[in-house]
């Protein structure tokens, strides 16, 4: 049997460890942005599209520091946003 | 492209180990996600095998890349669905992965500096090798989230193996994007 404090700590445990869950989940489409966003400041010259008339439209379609970002925006479009959802969900239920 | 789906798997299995399989399982598509990927892409690679002019170990390592990402894909869709019971079925994951990263290190001929080309051929196949631990020991510890992290680790580094590959600036600050005695010709 726990004491009311025990249950009141355990309680606590519980709930920071589903809010830092949520905080992670919540932070990985926006890291992986971040990358992105990062990674195409560093290197400007792989953005081809700031050359376009040098290159053909493979390597214009195919922009790796956008590829990253679009990755980014998918996951936090498509999957967390339901996956945070059905967390919440599992945690009421 | 590649490199994408990789960065998005990694970010999936990351949130699955972050989760766990309950909540994960929760959506019928995000079960399938994985092993579904996994099977197109074994299916993928027979096309791979066939356009890509090469070497006869270029052929073989390609079609065995082929089949065993298509077994781990198709055994872990049949886990997923609940056909498949036995957990030994698990194991057909970092056989994928091993057979993946040997597939890697045995087509590429030339040394770990001969070329970017070359040195990314090494670096995938040996996170394969290695990253294939990692399903290995979660075959036996299902809810270990060390091997979980470990396993989408795996596809990040993955990920950001081949971004590095369509850049043209030198490697490491002194290997040239092409091979050495491509240069002088």
């Amino acid at each position: 049997m726990l004491s009311p404090v025990g249950r009141a700590l355990t309680s606590d445990r519980r709930c920071l460890s589903r809010s830092r869950r949520r905080a992670a989940i919540a932070a990985i489409g926006p890291l992986v942005v971040l990358a992105g966003i990062l990674w195409a400041l560093a290197q400007p010259e792989r953005l081809l599209l700031l050359d376009p008339d040098a290159h053909g439209f493979w390597s214009l379609a195919v922009e790796p520091p956008l590829l990253v970002l679009v990755a980014g925006v998918f996951f936090q479009g498509f999957i967390a946003s339901g996956l945070l959802r059905d967390l919440e969900r599992s945690e009421l239920g | 492209m590649f490199a994408t789906g990789f960065l998005v798997l990694a970010a999936c299995l990351l949130a699955q180990a972050i989760v766990g399989d309950e909540v994960w399982n929760l959506s019928a598509w995000r079960r399938y996600f994985f092993p579904g990927f996994g099977f197109v892409m074994g299916l993928a690679m027979w096309g791979v095998a066939v356009l890509s002019g090469g070497s006869t170990i270029h052929l073989l390592a390609h079609c065995t890349w082929a089949q065993v990402m298509m077994l781990a894909g198709g055994a872990h869709l049949g886990l997923a669905r609940g056909k498949l019971q036995h957990r030994f079925w698990r194991l057909t994951m970092p056989l994928a992965l091993g057979v993946s990263g040997l597939a890697f290190i045995s087509h590429e001929e030339n040394g770990w500096l001969h070329s970017r080309s070359a040195l990314v051929h090494h670096i995938c196949g040996w996170t394969l090798v290695v990253g294939a631990l990692f399903p290995l020991g979660a075959a036996f510890r299902p809810r270990s989230r060390f091997f979980r992290l470990g396993f989408a680790a795996t596809f990040v580094v993955l990920a950001i193996t081949l971004f590095a590959l369509r850049d043209s600036g030198p490697v490491l600050g002194n290997i040239s994007s092409t091979g050495r005695g491509d240069e002088r010709r």
